[in-house]
């Protein structure tokens, strides 16, 4: 690994330990989900009722960490925060070793 | 800009994956041809690097969030089709492990995200270019690459929302998914990310773009081609 590789990983792992940003400053100015990614909970309240196909296939998928969080919906900010950071870090482990598998199948070999 | 699952009728989400699937095919081929072994760590740092850009939340105060996604960055250092796939390897965990996009909705997802914006924004990145190899062209290139390739993105994202009453809804005309009209959702995605996630896409772009252009300018694939 270069040097200059090296201070890029590194730079990215800072940028893992600043994602908690990503929780505090929405929560600070007041603002709420993306357009157009509301829970089904939100939908309910917004339009009155829940669309019969949304209703169906919206909680199709278990994902392991939901939204970056450890701690479930009435999680405190703290337990958020140290979330956002180990997702983060987990989030830069399985790219490097999907983009590592990946590259094996495809790249040729440089002598 | 991430669809969760349920947002999208199967007539909407079903072509979208068959054009991503297409497009990861075209990516990969192209991939194993031009990008030698030195160039992996920088595929695994743009995966990296559009995973946890799209983690930092900006806030609408007192309205919405949105995010930065790096898929113009990406474009213009790594090409393209490298960016399709960096971008999409991000998205699909994100979709498996933490359910920021919906299953159903990957393709749909990579499709806004990983190919709309790296394209556009490698597009947009050598028009502004033009011959300049150096300078402050070059940034405005970089910021443009970015706020367009972005908000394209976010524009495609709305029209996939908006058509949804129009082509998936009960016989009374209930809305059968994502419940906005076009006329609801373009104006809200567009305006939000014209107005400031784009703006923050640009400077992201133009910082990082630095930073290369400083430390590692024979990566910069666009600059290195004129070479």
């Amino acid at each position: 690994m270069t040097s200059f590789q090296k201070k890029t990983w590194i730079g990215l792992f800072i940028m893992a330990l600043l994602t908690p940003l990503g929780v505090v400053l929405p929560k600070w100015f007041n603002a709420e989900d993306a357009w157009g990614e509301w829970g089904i909970d939100k939908i309910e309240k917004l339009l009155g009722y829940i669309p019969a196909g949304m209703k169906k296939v919206s909680e199709i998928w278990k994902a392991p960490i939901p939204d970056y969080n450890f701690g479930g919906e009435s999680a405190s900010m703290a337990t958020r925060i140290a979330s956002y950071i180990i997702s983060g870090v987990i989030g830069i482990l399985l790219i490097s070793i999907a983009a590592y598998a990946l590259s094996k199948f495809l790249v040729k070999r440089e002598k | 800009m991430h669809i969760p699952d349920g947002y999208l009728s199967p007539q909407t989400y079903i072509p979208l994956y068959g054009v991503s699937f297409a497009f990861w095919g075209i990516a990969l081929k192209k991939i194993k041809k031009e990008l030698s072994a030195k160039h992996v760590p920088y595929l695994a740092m743009g995966a990296a690097f559009s995973f946890l850009i799209m983690m930092f939340n900006i806030p609408v105060p007192g309205g919405t969030t949105g995010h930065a996604v790096g898929g113009g960055i990406i474009a213009v250092l790594l090409g393209p089709w490298t960016a399709v796939i960096a971008v999409s390897l991000g998205l699909i965990i994100q979709a498996i492990v933490f359910g920021d996009g919906g299953i159903t909705a990957i393709g749909a997802n990579c499709f806004n995200m990983a190919i709309v914006m790296p394209f556009v924004s490698y597009w947009v990145f050598n028009l502004v270019k033009g011959n300049a190899t150096q300078g402050k062209r070059l940034s405005i290139a970089a910021f443009l690459s970015g706020y367009c390739g972005l908000s394209a993105a976010a524009v495609i994202t709305a029209v996939e929302f908006g058509i949804q009453p129009l082509i998936a809804h009960a016989p009374d005309g209930t809305p059968l998914y994502a419940p906005y009209p076009l006329s609801i959702a373009v104006p809200a995605m567009a305006l939000e990310h014209l107005l400031l996630f784009s703006i923050v896409e640009g400077m992201v772009t133009v910082m990082v773009f630095n930073y290369f252009s400083k430390h590692e300018p024979d990566l910069v694939r666009t600059l290195a081609r004129e070479a």
